[in-house]
């Protein structure tokens, strides 16, 4: 059984039609990557997965190990293994960024009727974590997000993926902002995880990241559509052309 | 669902009926007849054996009381109270005891179950706590003075306060005890005339906590009072006074709760504070009166004057307050930097659910050179409650060089409740230095959203968010009762999202 199923999904915000129609299966421990021109759909599907609310699924289905994700809240979708790495993470005032990673983490083993991290086990798990992500436990201590550079934001959502350990991630270009070093750092955290359990889907606008991240299918969205699915080597042929030839087929 | 529509219906889904503090206990007790004459301010008195002085003062302020009208400008609405309709006295039968040992133990089990031992050796043994980075706090103890109704019940630690040289008892006994310190300070802070309330509570105080710090005297432990209000139709009317002498030092904590009751009940306290030359007095209130129920009915109508006197130079007062529960809230604990270079604080967190009413703010007068104040206010209101922040900030004509930085943050949560904002500013002379900011924010859906795809409940992430927006009036608490307070907050905004 696919671990996540795209049927025929419909999606619209604010009466305007955004995803029309959309097919994607992604089976366990592939990592796809989707590509797709500017408002073509790709952070709204990355939403409508992970369930934000002002997106409206006229029809379609999803499907997550075989259950319906449509009918499930965010918190409850993260639990069972959902995680999206946003493209504009959020800046919350006043909580630190290691209190932000431990109560999502024993919210979520709450949900699975798990017991809570012992503090010491929890320290240890981000101090290692934050360490082989670069990142400074300073930095922990700070607010979430608050200050954070662009390129510190997008190694923050690697650091909570890392820490929450989801079965599908979902990442909304991750690399743009990253610098040149912090792209190596990123991706080698993404490989880690890398898993035969565990699914990913890769957006991005640079066939640059999936140098690092190397994909095993590759899909490109137009207009709210799957329009053409390839190899990793569909990137290059992207890199090359552009996306002039979609430009109708979505249409 | 979108957004706005999700956030009604979490509106609708308000229910304030989480307050964990509500039972009732049964014992016996003893009340002075209902309602309010001269002759219920000579019960009280007489009740309490004072001074013939003290008598005086009583009903001299019942006399002034009867020819004042209650306040109206706050904003709040409340049934009319009928002030004869009240017990102004009321004690369990067992009390004013030599020993722990002999209080009833229904009182014992009362404290017990709200949190608050009364047993040294309790809090002794208390294990060791940690904060949420997994810090250890450390034991910490706390002396505690436990008022049930209108009479303390226990006071801790009492010995060990004593060889420090710190006065720490229920006024009523310091009235007895200490009559001239007593003499010396009461009224002295906040007069007889004040208000409405502050002189209904002059005329029918009937206990609370009396502290006494002397010169150079650091108080070897924290203080605290915890007020419980059982009797029904009961007002409570308690009366505080602390006082630090030069270069003294005490950390102060007050906590209170009520049963659940379909009847409103009056709280009317006053606290005096007064700092001498170098003195620092860091009062603490963590509030949870019951709040009433989600349609509001029941809860207490909190009406308290608290006023802090920094008399002598480089003197410094800090409230510190967490207000969470009251149907109504009317307060604003306030300083006057009447010493050269002396330093005022408040930093307050108010939060309004279900049909709550906060008005509360802080009056911050200068009158010393060079005096300082700061305001930290955070504000935040859920289901149809309304929350005020109305503060004043002055100086007068030889205030040179006073300084006050004042900082008022709202945050609503859904789309029925009010947040306002209501400063004044007064500057008698040109040298004084006033910086206001205020912001009103919402609780963004994306936030929430943000914490929700990690893992989170809705209550989970607005109790989050919020706890991000009080920080740094939280860092202001003692370490645990930060920790309580946080856990505090969290519930009573249960409820405030679907
Ligand atoms: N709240 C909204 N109201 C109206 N239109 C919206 C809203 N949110 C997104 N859209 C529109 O939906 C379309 C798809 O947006 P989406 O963010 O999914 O694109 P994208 O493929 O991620 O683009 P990019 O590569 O720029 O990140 C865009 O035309 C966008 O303007
Ligand atoms: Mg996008």
């Amino acid at each position: 059984m696919a671990l996540l199923e795209i049927k025929k999904l419909h999606v619209e915000i604010d009466g305007k039609k955004i995803l029309n129609g959309l097919d994607l299966t992604i089976e366990k421990g592939k990592v796809h990557a989707i590509m797709g021109p500017n408002g073509s759909g790709k952070s709204t599907l990355a939403y409508v997965l992970a369930g934000k609310a002002d997106y409206k699924v006229t029809s379609g289905e999803v499907l997550f190990n075989g259950e319906n994700v449509l009918a499930m809240q965010p918190d409850e979708r993260a639990a069972k293994g959902i995680f999206l790495a946003f493209q504009y993470p959020m800046e919350i005032p006043g909580v630190a960024t290691m209190t932000f990673l431990r109560t999502a983490l024993n919210a979520q083993r709450k949900h699975r009727g798990e017991v809570e991290l012992s503090t010491p086990d929890f320290m240890k798990r981000v101090r290692e974590t934050a360490a082989k992500l670069s990142i400074d436990t300073e930095m922990l201590r700070r607010a979430v997000n608050v200050g954070f550079s662009g390129g510190e934001k997008k190694r923050n959502e690697i650091l909570q993926m890392s820490m929450l350990e989801p079965r599908l991630a979902v990442l909304d270009e991750t690399d743009s902002g990253l610098d040149i070093d912090a792209l190596k750092i990123v991706s080698e955290g993404v490989n880690r995880l890398r898993s035969p359990e565990r699914s990913m889907i890769v957006i991005t606008h640079y066939q640059r990241l999936l140098d690092y991240i190397v994909p095993d299918v590759v899909h490109v969205l137009s207009k709210g559509r799957v329009v053409k699915t390839g190899g990793k080597e569909l990137a290059l042929e992207l890199e090359a052309k552009g996306y002039a030839e979609f430009a109708d087929e979505a249409a | 669902m979108p957004a706005v529509q999700e956030t009604v219906d979490q509106v609708r889904l308000i229910d304030v009926d989480q307050y964990k503090y509500g039972f009732v206990t049964d014992v016996e007790s003893e009340k002075a007849p209902k309602g309010l004459s001269e002759d219920t301010v000579r019960f009280i008195s007489a009740k309490k054996n004072e001074p013939a002085w003290m008598l005086e003062w009583r009903l001299e302020a019942y006399r002034r009381w009867l020819t004042m009208r209650e306040p109206n400008w706050a904003r709040v609405e409340y049934p009319k109270i009928d002030y004869q309709d009240l017990y102004y006295y009321s004690a369990p039968k067992r009390n004013a005891l030599a020993s722990l040992d002999e209080v009833d133990p229904e009182i014992l089990k009362t404290y017990e179950k709200l949190g608050i031992p009364l047993r040294e050796q309790e809090m002794l043994a208390g294990v060791v706590r940690q904060d949420s980075e997994g810090n250890n706090l450390g034991e910490r103890r706390v002396a505690v003075d436990a008022v049930f109704d209108s009479v303390s019940v226990a006071t801790t630690f009492k010995e060990e306060l004593k060889k420090a040289g710190v006065i720490f008892m229920p006024i009523s006994e310091a009235l007895r005890e200490h009559p001239e310190l007593v003499k010396k300070y009461l009224g002295t802070v906040v007069p007889v005339t004040d208000n409405y309330f502050a002189t209904l509570n002059s005329a029918v105080f009937s206990d609370g906590s009396f502290v006494y710090v002397p010169p150079g005297v650091r108080c070897p432990m924290e203080l605290s009072t915890y007020f419980r209000i059982n009797e029904a139709n009961t007002g409570q009317f308690e009366r505080t006074l602390i006082i630090a002498d030069k270069g003294a030092y005490v950390s102060y904590l007050e906590g209170c709760t009520a049963p659940m009751r379909d009847e409103n009940q009056l709280h009317a306290a006053v606290v005096e504070l007064v700092a001498l030359e170098d003195a620092e007095i860091k009062y603490s209130t963590v509030q949870n009166w019951y709040p009433g129920d989600a349609n509001g009915k029941g809860g207490i109508f909190n009406f308290v004057t608290k006023r802090g006197d920094c008399r002598g130079d480089r003197a410094k007062i800090s409230w510190t307050q967490v207000e969470t529960g009251s149907a109504i809230t009317w307060k604003y604990p306030s300083c006057i930097l009447r010493g050269d270079d002396s330093r005022g604080e408040f930093y307050s967190i108010a939060i309004s659910n279900g049909r709550q009413q906060v008005d509360s703010g802080t009056k911050m007068i200068h009158l010393g050179k060079n005096t300082t104040s700061r305001i930290i206010s955070k504000g935040i209101a859920a289901g149809r409650s309304n929350n005020t922040y109305r503060g004043l900030v002055s100086a007068h004509r030889k205030a040179k060089g006073a300084r006050n930085f004042t900082n008022c943050d709202s945050l609503l949560i859904g789309d029925k409740c009010g947040a306002h904002t209501v400063p004044y500013i007064e500057a008698k002379n040109s040298s004084a230095v006033f910086e206001h900011e205020a912001t009103t924010s919402k609780i963004s859906d994306d936030m929430l959203f943000y914490c929700r795809q990690r893992g989170m409940s809705a209550e989970e992430a607005t109790a989050l968010v919020v706890n991000g927006f009080v920080k740094d009036v939280l860092q202001q608490l003692p370490m645990e009762f930060a920790v309580e307070a946080q856990k505090l907050i969290s519930i009573s905004l249960e409820g405030s999202v679907g």
